[in-house]
């Protein structure tokens, strides 16, 4: 009787701590988070685990252990370039959502829209950001490039880097504008026949490479197809391995620019 | 054959006194270390003699032997100026986590929830289905080629469709070559300055008329007075 009031009863805070602990400390879960990483037992704040966070982590070793001081001032970069990518993610992320929905056949495009917006839970709301984000990603890969134009960013040692840029803005531009007709409603239709009939001004191979893109020689389901392949595949495709150069090249070129 | 600097000199000589006297005070204290190690030393330090004896024979090269018995002979002096020369002046950094990622995280929440408030408010438009038959008036591209549209009014498509943006592009990729002027600082750049202003401004300002100031016929209106003609 004694011995059981030395020792009462742990309670049930005692217990999940416990748990916790036990958790914490299991070749499983020290399998998972490698050193360094604030959900291990023990972490605490030390230059060493400050660096270890970076390093062992894949998604944020694409950032040095260290940056410069002025690099993290958000009046710098206005967190544009970041916020490009992004965006970038989330419109992949939204954009898987709708391609479980969307049959890309002029017999059925638009009405597996109308579907999804009606019948499909939060089917109107991903649709939603999907298209405001294209435009907003749009409007922050043009900001970024003007942010870095007005530093002075683009000079000796990143040029080369500065074109890539200029290649990830026309590619976003293609990938928004190729998803502008999966619609299949009246404003994708015409926006796309002003849109490609620019392009047939072309000199020499315009009309070619109109008629390759479209499919004929006037915009139809074949068209559809080739731009939600374009759309969905080849052109994250590409932009993806021109990200992967110019974020690697970003840190080859000694960092971010600056300070001015 | 350089020449050994005199302190140096000193020094190693200062070093080989102490080593002998270092001995006899070893077999004198013999309290601290063990007998066998202090037999075995000074018989490595009897060999090592030898080997100084004869050694001065051939080289003439002065020659040192350490406490240890070992021989040392200096090389070359190098002067700390002339391999640490210090190329860049150090930056100040801070750890990346948490000064930066606190506030990428912060930006991509509040990109996320403006995105989704938005998204949830405003919906995206979605008009009648695909029409061959019908085309609305105005036609309108997207907005970011209103400008381009707005360009075709004014000029041969051949002109507006082709050379001018063709151009526009070339100036963009070519823009880091084409500027000399190595400074980033504001003050020293105040001519590409103004040239990408003056850029970004034609077509800021095309686009907004191909955008609010177009209507049917792709015809001059005022949004004021016969409303917007503009879908995103």
């Amino acid at each position: 009787m004694a011995k059981v009031l030395d020792n009462p009863r742990p309670t049930a805070k005692e217990r999940l701590a416990k748990i916790g602990e036990q958790m914490q400390g299991s070749q499983a879960w020290n399998s998972i988070f490698r050193p360094g990483s604030i959900f291990r037992k023990g972490y605490t704040d030390s230059p060493r685990n400050r660096s270890y966070v970076i390093m062992n982590s894949v998604l944020y070793h694409l950032h040095p252990v260290k940056v410069k001081r002025h690099a993290v001032k958000v009046s710098y970069t206005l967190c544009l370039g970041g916020l490009s990518f992004f965006l970038f993610i989330l419109l992949t992320v939204t954009g898987i959502f709708l391609m479980f929905f969307y049959r890309p056949t002029g017999a059925n495009a638009w009405e597996d829209i109308q579907m999804l917006q009606t019948s499909v839970t939060f089917g109107l709301l991903v649709r939603n950001m999907h298209r405001w984000g294209a435009h907003l990603m749009v409007l922050s890969v043009f900001l970024h490039m003007a942010r870095v134009f007005y530093h002075g960013a683009y000079k000796p040692p990143r040029e080369f880097n500065w074109v890539i840029g200029v290649i990830l803005l026309t590619l976003t531009l293609l990938l928004s504008f190729t998803g502008y007709l999966l619609p299949w409603d009246q404003l994708a239709l015409w926006a796309v026949t002003v849109g490609t009939n620019m392009m047939g001004y072309s000199p020499l191979v315009g009309n070619q490479v109109r008629f390759v893109l479209l499919g004929g020689v006037e915009i139809g389901s074949e068209t559809l197809l080739r731009w939600y392949v374009l759309h969905v595949i080849m052109f994250p495709f590409i932009i993806i391995i021109f990200m992967a150069i110019h974020f690697w090249r970003v840190r080859k070129d000694g960092g971010i620019s600056g300070p001015l | 054959m350089t020449e050994i600097p005199e302190h140096l000199l000193k020094r190693a000589q200062a070093a080989r006194d102490k080593a002998a006297g270092g001995d006899a005070g070893g077999a004198a204290g013999g309290d601290r270390i063990p007998g066998d190690l202090l037999d075995r030393t000074k018989a490595a330090s009897d060999g090592a003699a030898a080997v100084v004896a004869t050694a001065p024979v051939g080289g003439g090269v002065p020659v040192g032997a350490g406490p240890g018995g070992h021989t040392q002979r200096l090389l070359t002096v190098v002067k700390s100026g002339s391999i640490q020369e210090a190329k860049a002046a150090p930056v100040d950094k801070v750890h990346t986590w948490p000064h930066l990622l606190a506030v990428e995280f912060v930006a991509a929440l509040a990109c996320t929830a403006f995105l989704f408030v938005f998204s949830w408010v405003v919906n995206a438009p979605l008009l009648q289905a695909a029409d061959f038959n019908k085309t609305p008036n105005p036609s309108k591209a997207p907005w970011y080629f209103l400008g381009l549209q707005e360009l075709l009014t004014m000029f041969h498509p051949m002109i507006a469709g082709v050379t001018l943006p063709g151009m526009g592009l070339v100036a963009l990729i070519l823009a880091p070559y084409l500027d000399r002027n190595a400074s980033n600082k504001p003050e020293d750049r105040k001519f590409m300055t103004s040239m990408m202003t003056m850029f970004l401004m034609f077509w800021a300002v095309l686009t907004i008329i191909g955008s609010f100031f177009r209507g049917p016929g792709f015809n001059f209106t005022f949004p004021w007075r016969d409303g917007i003609f503009f879908e995103l």
